[in-house]
């Protein structure tokens, strides 16, 4: 089942990216498609990891715009910052709690803190992750949990 | 309809390029590896995001969208893996991080 959504999800990419429908294009397509989901299965790497494609909808729909909205609003705040005559900065380092339980969401929860200006995850451990943070704000908005809950409901 | 799009696109590249701008600025500027790795993401996300936006406006609807949106797409989830990777690495070799003076906690 998860090979043959992600055999299509290969094809739709080929067919994007190669722009040219003619049949020997479409054939090698075809095959190359065929060929990686061969070989990805040889591989055992078509899991709820390697092609997450049942969280995708509701990834795309719900959580990468709330993201982007973040990252907005981080980054102007980052640019302003970086623009004022003194730096006002204030680095912390501080273990913020997460609640996934599994990998795939606790690398996503990992990778949205760091994609967010002014946040970086620098470590991941089972219940908590070591987050620099360029002001105490940082940590504080993480604390409060909106981004952990948002991930949790995604996994 | 033209005019409206190239005005868009125009708007979105300058505020791209200024915001590439100020990350490069900020990574002269700030005082510590972690901090500079803070200035460096502005550039990947509204930096790089606000150009290939630009871009998008001016390619309309085709095939040449649909790439650039592959390349965000790429940039979005392969710069924050690079930062983690620069940061833990800088971690584990010890490296302090700046703190403001007088706090030491």
């Amino acid at each position: 089942m998860r090979a043959a959504s992600l055999f299509i999800v290969l094809l739709i990419f080929w067919l994007l990216l190669s722009g040219v429908y003619k049949p020997f294009l479409i054939g090698s397509g075809l095959a190359v498609a065929a060929a990686s989901v061969f070989l990805a299965r040889r591989m055992e790497v078509i899991d709820h990891e390697g092609h997450p494609i049942d969280h995708a909808f509701k990834a795309i729909l719900v959580y990468w715009p709330w993201l982007i909205k973040e990252i907005c609003i981080s980054a102007l705040k980052v640019s302003k910052t970086i623009l004022q005559p003194k730096l006002d900065i204030n680095p912390k380092m501080e273990l913020v709690e997460l609640s996934q339980k599994t990998d795939l969401g606790r690398t996503i929860f990992a990778n949205s803190i760091t994609l967010t200006p002014g946040t970086i995850a620098v470590e991941i451990n089972k219940n908590s992750v070591l987050v620099h943070a360029l002001s105490e704000d940082g940590i504080t908005d993480l604390n409060k949990g909106e981004m952990d809950s948002l991930v949790s409901k995604l996994e | 309809m033209t005019e409206i799009l190239n005005l868009a696109s125009w708007v979105s590249l300058s505020l791209g390029g200024i915001f590439c701008l100020i990350g490069g600025l900020g990574l002269l500027r700030m005082p510590d590896f972690f901090t500079r790795l803070h200035a460096a993401s502005v550039i990947e996300t509204l930096g790089a995001g606000l150009l290939i936006l630009g871009m998008l406006f001016q390619s309309g609807l085709s095939l040449t969208s649909v790439k650039l949106i592959f390349i965000l797409l790429l940039i979005f989830f392969a710069s924050p893996t690079a930062t983690h990777a620069l940061a833990r690495a800088a971690k584990v070799k010890g490296i302090k991080y700046f703190q403001k003076e007088g706090d030491n906690d």
